[in-house]
């Protein structure tokens, strides 16, 4: 033993160093979340493992070994997809039976779809008060430029197909079901009997029914509210059954919304002297909507995904004109291909929906900005 | 700072003697439950008064009356010359002349500082913007938060939140103003900065209905402390005669338990 003290001495303090290499960056990150024991560095190598195996297969399949040229199904010759239909069908699948050499106008209509949304989902847009007046005008445009009118050709809307007809049932659906949705969870409040009879009635009466149900009766139905002589088209015809049935589900996703706003914010409104009607739209729905906004879009989303049901009654939207493809004996034995297509389309737009839904969220929180 | 003449309607419209507020042989009940009692007040224009009571005494209701949050059963309600009927037009009129704060603030939390502010003026009164947030900061600096204007209600203490209201409400110009309770949801070192400011508003002349437990205050600004029980009006005093001199037994009971602490 010597006389040393047992702890060193030292009369400067040492110079500040970098944190050690484990545990900054990457490799610090990577281990104390993925490799800290040897539990965790099990699951870790197993589930790495798997999403190589799965995303490997998954290119393989669609892009390594797949066939992309090719006038019928015997083009294909390898174990991978076969996408040797796509440029021949793509045209039906977005268009339908459109005449092709009109099918300039949906394009049109589909572009101008942008800027008539725009002032309505964004903050900031340039010249956005001329753009909500073109907003409005925006269906009657769409109307004329799909059917036909002020020197365009007329094409009759049963040629509407494939994912035209999708968006454009899904949006009429979208636009029309909030605001008939918020007049029926008002009127489901209502102190008026009749008001309040007719609301539950028909949010019951229509939720109670599959959408599947409501467009096969719906040629009966709707002439019973209309005046005789007046045939119904039957894309419009879907249009308001789809709408009438959103509707209802949206009532009940707004009321949810009503329902938590406190009492003592609808006093504070009524003490200032705000009518009735003043309250609702300055004070009440503002924020019942904003807690709505998860229902809200789910139930858009729902309502797009149901514009597949059309098929029932005899229209092309895109997933009839992919079962009729796959039906097809040219290209027989190719529905995973198809119906992967149709899934994407119907993917990226429900996903855009649900990202603009977290989108606005963030936007209206007004406790923590 | 402040005076009296940011409120002229109150200092000048009215005349002496006649009363602002009258209310004649008041009854009210939640169903089977009769929670006002054969009420008979009348105030007088720059009167300040305090209420107080035990809860469940009916205080709270009967200034909820005044503004018709509350309906009542019997009797005559009479503000500004104007009878509470069913008439919503009457009742407009009386909503715009009677500011009220709450127990729990109740701003609008989707809505800036400002925008709480401006919000009845512009859609009630039809004040253009422009004038209604000059004179809505006018209020916030009277209440001392105009640097908060541009932030939303979440962001305040309790605290700024009820001065925040107390200027919103000032912002409709009313003659009266209702206070139910406007402390009790506040922390203790958050109820002073909103009593100073019931004071100001006090020494300048505005008539108010204060529900309160804060004897403090009722002895510093009070013309009148009114006691309530079980939906009667048990003793109506200066705060001087009711502090030092209650008559009735019950509010001799009140008051220990209340100043006991």
């Amino acid at each position: 033993m010597t006389d040393q003290p047992f702890h060193r001495q030292q009369s400067e303090l040492l110079p500040q160093q970098p944190a050690p290499a484990t545990t900054v960056g990457i490799v610090g990150w990577l281990r104390t979340n993925l490799f800290s024991g040897w539990f965790n560095t099990v699951v870790t190598l197993i589930v790495l493992y798997l999403v190589w195996f799965v995303l490997t297969s998954i290119v393989d399949w669609a892009i390594i070994n797949a066939h992309v040229s090719g006038t019928d199904r015997f083009a294909c010759t390898s174990d991978g997809a076969c996408w040797a239909w796509f440029d021949q069908r793509i045209h039906q699948f977005l268009y339908g039976f459109y005449p092709s050499d009109e099918t300039w106008r949906i394009n049109i209509a589909f572009v101008l779809l942008f800027p008539a949304l725009a002032p309505w989902m964004f903050e900031n847009v340039p010249g956005a008060r001329y753009l909500r007046w073109f907003s409005l005008a925006y269906p009657i445009i769409a109307t004329i430029l799909l059917t036909g009118g002020l020197g365009l050709s007329v094409v009759d809307t049963d040629r509407l197909g494939g994912f035209t007809l999708n968006l454009t049932v899904g949006l009429a659906g979208i636009v029309l079901s909030l605001p008939f949705g918020i007049v029926l969870a008002l009127g489901r409040q209502s102190r008026l009997p009749v008001i309040r009879i007719f609301s539950i009635g028909f949010i019951e009466a229509v939720r109670g029914v599959p959408l599947i149900t409501l467009l096969f009766v719906s040629n009966i139905i709707l002439p019973i509210f209309l005046p005789p002589n007046v045939a119904l088209d039957t894309v419009v015809r879907v249009i308001v059954m789809v709408t009438a049935f959103a509707s209802a589900y949206m009532a009940e996703v707004i009321r949810g919304g009503l329902q938590a706003i406190p009492r003592g914010q609808y006093e504070a409104a009524q003490a200032m002297g705000l009518s009735y009607w003043q309250m609702m739209r300055l004070i009440v729905l503002p924020q019942a909507l904003k807690i709505s906004i998860p229902g809200i879009v789910n139930t858009f989303i729902g309502l797009f995904k149901d514009t597949t049901l059309v098929i029932v009654i005899g229209l092309f939207d895109i997933l009839g004109i992919a079962n009729s493809m796959v039906a097809n004996p040219d290209w027989l034995g190719l529905s995973t291909e198809t119906y992967v297509v149709v899934a994407l389309f119907f993917f990226s737009v429900c996903f855009s929906m649900s990202r603009y839904s977290i989108h606005l969220e963030r936007k209206l929180d007004t406790t923590t900005r | 700072m402040s005076n009296a003449d940011t409120n002229p309607d109150a200092a000048t419209g009215a005349e002496p003697g006649v009363p602002i507020i009258e209310i004649k042989g008041l009854n009210k009940w939640f169903g089977p439950f009769h929670v006002l009692r054969d009420i008979n007040l009348s105030i007088a224009p720059r009167e300040r008064i305090v209420i107080c009571g035990p809860s469940g005494s009916g205080k709270s209701t009967l200034i909820r009356c005044i503004n018709r949050l509350e309906e009542h059963q019997q009797g005559r309600i009479i503000v500004d010359n104007i009878e509470l009927t069913n008439d919503l037009k009457g009742i407009d009129a009386i909503r715009r002349e009677v500011g009220m704060v709450f127990q729990s603030f109740n701003l609008f939390p989707h809505l800036t500082v400002l925008e709480n502010c401006t919000l009845a003026p512009i859609w009630v009164r039809k004040t253009p913007k422009v004038e209604a947030e000059a004179f809505a900061m006018e209020l916030l600096e009277r209440v001392k938060i105009p640097e908060q204007a541009g932030k939303y209600p979440g962001q305040l203490s309790g605290g700024q939140q009820q001065r925040v209201a107390i200027a919103r409400s000032l912002c409709m110009r009313p003659n009266i103003m209702l206070f139910d309770e406007p402390t009790s949801a506040l922390d203790p070192e958050m109820i002073k900065e909103v009593l100073d400011v019931m004071v100001d508003l006090a020494e300048s002349g505005m008539t108010m209905l204060v529900v309160t437990h804060e004897m403090g205050f009722a002895s510093q600004v009070a013309d009148q402390v009114i006691f309530m029980d079980e939906g009667q009006i048990v003793e109506r005093n200066t705060p001087d005669e009711f502090f030092n001199n209650p008559q009735s037994d019950r509010t001799k009971m009140f008051l220990s338990q209340i100043l006991s602490h």
